[in-house]
């Protein structure tokens, strides 16, 4: 028995309602948004025959990464076949990037937005953390009764989870371009748009890179989360191995979802890099990082010093 | 206030004044306007920080820059001289005052004067060069013409011809990281150089360059410049490259512009204390040429038709003087003679007395040469050397102990 509550609960619960009350027809057009972005992508990915797909991403990865890296890749795939468990990888694949999309859709512009004022910054920065930290099964229900079971809202709790490091560091990027950079764009006569899609942009696009990765990977850790409102995909193999206690058929599910982890992990931080490091004998996994902090010094080689 | 000297150049016709700062304030801060308010009562920077908390960048800056001159704002870090070339095209607001280039006021600009005044007439060259590393130097070359919605091609061919210019079109497909430091400030010069502005900021364009490529990027400004004349406003910490390339130069501290003129003004009539002690690690034998030093102390001999010699042998002596100069009535210079010469001279008995004496190995030192290029001279001579000018008229002469004192002034 409580004596002092606040009624947040309660609160929460009359938002819901009312907005499921007077905003079914937005929610309507959001989920069908969404809804042709994952149908589409999905359905692109499971036309194309398996070889093809595993053809595709061993070239990408002898293009950016090395023939190591090719190697493990085709590898690891026609392992994920040897499973069984192609066409739910690719669910999952189509999840994740349709998550990615419009977690990029959405975020970069975010990010700049906060990059150039620090109103936006001071407002968006919380709903960030709490983007982050609530509990992922939180925001589950009202999406499920928003937008029903399925992908779309698979979708939706997946770009919650995962926008947040592309907004934070479009931001961080942007704010971190040399400050001569931006001194040399203006004194050429630059617009703010001309300054941003000329100087700023492409400056922080290491960081923006490194920003999408981590949405990325944020995606494909929330995957077996929205399966539980039946978004399908390699979360369904591990959520029946949890149901029935059945440790084989979990464990294959988990490790196809590291397999593509690290697919995607590796060939999206190679186009972070400043140049394709294809062909090179780079170690396989050895490569650190990309770090924000160690992109910066693409940026000029001398501080600016006195400014008298 | 300090005082300021404002000279004009050395010519009698008054030069094309390009752009007239006129009492301009830099304030940064929360409350500027009290600030100013405090400047003009005469207050120091650190009580105006102290009550404000507003500290004074540029304090009443108000001079003139002319038409085709390279000025150099020299001054230690700290005194605010980046930060008034930054107001000049407005990438720092002013925070009072009016600056006048072509006769328009800048600070009355608006956003869209601002910007084609940047894109048009007035570019910018970096210290460390601010090249952007996502694009090759021939992109780079051509950003400002890129900005300003040139068509690609025309872009293209400018930018590959201020390449040329610097010497660096071979490289025009390389990325700025593949190139060293001074190349990577040509490549900044043929930035600012594409679109052809009149008038070229450069902010301590070549302190980052090592000092034997620093001199050459020197030269090659002063090359370009001799090709085509712009107004070129240049902010340097170092005095050597400011009496290097400087027509004129405008020395600041703490935000105070307190000389303006000539090197040589500056060097002979330092307006304080500030002033004097840069040159303390000067090399005046550099920046003094003979004739700024050349002293008329020696006895001259004007040359007539049918001179006795004797009262020129007793002028010598009265002056106690072994040597004098003979000059012509237009006071050209015709030659130097020792008494001992001009005695044996007219002991034979020859009609032309001066001519016979003249000593063989004395040659003139030409006004314009530096202290450096006559010190071996006037070492190895035994007399004072005479010093003319372009004309070959006779200015005075240099002895071991004027040179001596002249470069002594560097210790005081």
């Amino acid at each position: 028995m409580q004596d002092f509550n606040l009624g947040i609960g309660q609160a929460a619960d009359a938002v819901v309602n009312y907005v499921l009350d007077h905003f079914m027809p937005a929610l309507d057009i959001v989920s069908a948004v969404i809804g042709f972005v994952t149908g589409g992508i999905q359905s692109a990915l499971t036309a194309l025959p398996a070889v093809v797909v595993i053809a595709l991403i061993a070239l990408l990865a002898l293009w950016r990464v090395s023939w190591k890296f090719a190697l493990f890749a085709v590898a690891s795939l026609f392992l994920i076949m040897g499973m069984g468990l192609w066409d739910r990888m690719m669910e999952t694949l189509s999840l994740v990037l349709a998550a990615t999309v419009v977690a990029i859709v959405i975020g970069v512009p975010l990010g700049i937005a906060m990059a150039r004022s620090n109103a936006v910054q001071l407002v968006v920065r919380p709903v960030l953390d709490l983007m982050q930290t609530m509990p992922a099964f939180v925001y589950l229900i009202p999406a499920a009764m928003f937008f029903g079971l399925g992908a779309v809202p698979g979708t939706i709790a997946t770009v919650i989870f995962s926008m947040p490091p592309v907004v934070r560091l479009t931001n961080l990027g942007i704010r971190q371009v040399h400050s001569e950079f931006i001194e040399a764009g203006q004194a050429f006569g630059c617009t703010p748009a001309q300054l941003l899609v000329k100087v700023q942009i492409p400056n922080a696009l290491p960081s923006i890179m490194a920003g999408i990765n981590q949405t990325i990977m944020l995606s494909l850790s929330m995957v077996v989360i929205a399966s539980m409102i039946g978004a399908g995909g390699l979360g369904n193999t591990v959520l029946t191995g949890i149901q029935r206690l059945d440790v084989g058929t979990g464990f294959e599910g988990g490790l196809a979802v590291v397999i593509l982890a690290v697919l995607l992990d590796r060939l999206t931080q190679s186009f972070g890099q400043k140049q394709a490091a294809g062909f090179s004998l780079r170690q396989l996994f050895g490569r650190p990082a990309a770090a924000p902090a160690a992109e910066t010094k693409a940026g000029p080689n001398v501080q600016p010093a006195t400014h008298g | 206030m300090e005082a300021q000297t404002t000279t004009t150049g050395v010519g009698a016709v008054e030069p094309e004044v390009k752009i007239a700062l006129r009492n301009v304030f830099k304030v940064f801060g929360s409350n500027p306007e009290a600030a100013v308010k405090m400047v003009h009562e005469g207050r120091s920077k650190d009580e105006i920080h102290a009550q404000t908390g507003c500290t004074v960048g540029v304090n009443n800056a108000t001079f003139d820059i002319h038409a085709g001159e390279i000025f150099v704002i020299m001054g230690l870090s700290g005194s605010g001289k980046s930060t008034l070339l930054r107001l000049i095209n407005r990438l720092i607001e002013p925070t009072a005052g009016e600056i006048l280039v072509n006769g328009q006021d800048v600070t009355k600009m608006s956003k869209a004067e601002l910007t084609e005044l940047r894109r048009r007439d007035m570019s910018m060259v970096f210290q460390s060069f601010a090249l952007l590393p996502n694009r090759t130097v021939l992109e780079n070359a051509a950003f400002g013409l890129e900005v300003a919605g040139v068509a690609e091609a025309e872009r293209r061919e400018k930018a590959m011809a201020a390449l040329q210019g610097v010497g660096l079109a071979a490289y025009a497909d390389s990325r700025p990281d593949q190139l060293s430091g001074g190349m990577k400030q040509r490549v900044g010069l043929a930035r600012a150089l594409a679109s052809e502005p009149s008038v070229l900021l450069m902010d301590e364009a070549f302190s980052a360059l090592d000092p034997l490529i620093r001199t050459e990027m020197q030269d090659e400004l002063l090359r370009l410049q001799s090709e085509q004349s712009r107004t070129i406003v240049f902010v340097s910490h170092d005095l050597d490259e400011a009496m290097r390339i400087g027509d004129r130069i405008a020395i600041m501290q703490h935000g105070v512009v307190v000389q303006v003129g000539t090197p040589d003004e500056i060097v002979m009539n330092p307006a304080n204390d500030y002033v004097r002690s840069f040159f303390r690690n000067v090399d005046v034998s550099q920046v003094f040429r003979a004739g700024d030093i050349a002293r008329e102390t020696q006895v001259t001999l004007i040359e007539r038709k049918g001179q006795a010699v004797a009262s020129a042998l007793e002028r010598m002596r009265r002056h106690d003087r072994d040597v004098a100069i003979v000059v012509g009535r237009d006071k050209k210079y015709h030659g130097m003679v020792s008494s001992d010469s001009l005695a044996s001279a007219a002991r034979s008995g020859d009609a032309d007395p001066y001519h016979r004496a003249f000593l063989k190995d004395v040659r003139p030192i030409a006004a314009w040469e530096t202290l450096s290029d006559v010190m071996g001279r006037v070492a190895q001579s035994p007399f004072p050397v005479p010093v003319v000018d372009d004309t070959n008229r006779y200015l005075g002469s240099i002895s071991k102990s004027t040179l001596l004192m002249s470069l002594d002034r560097s210790g005081n």
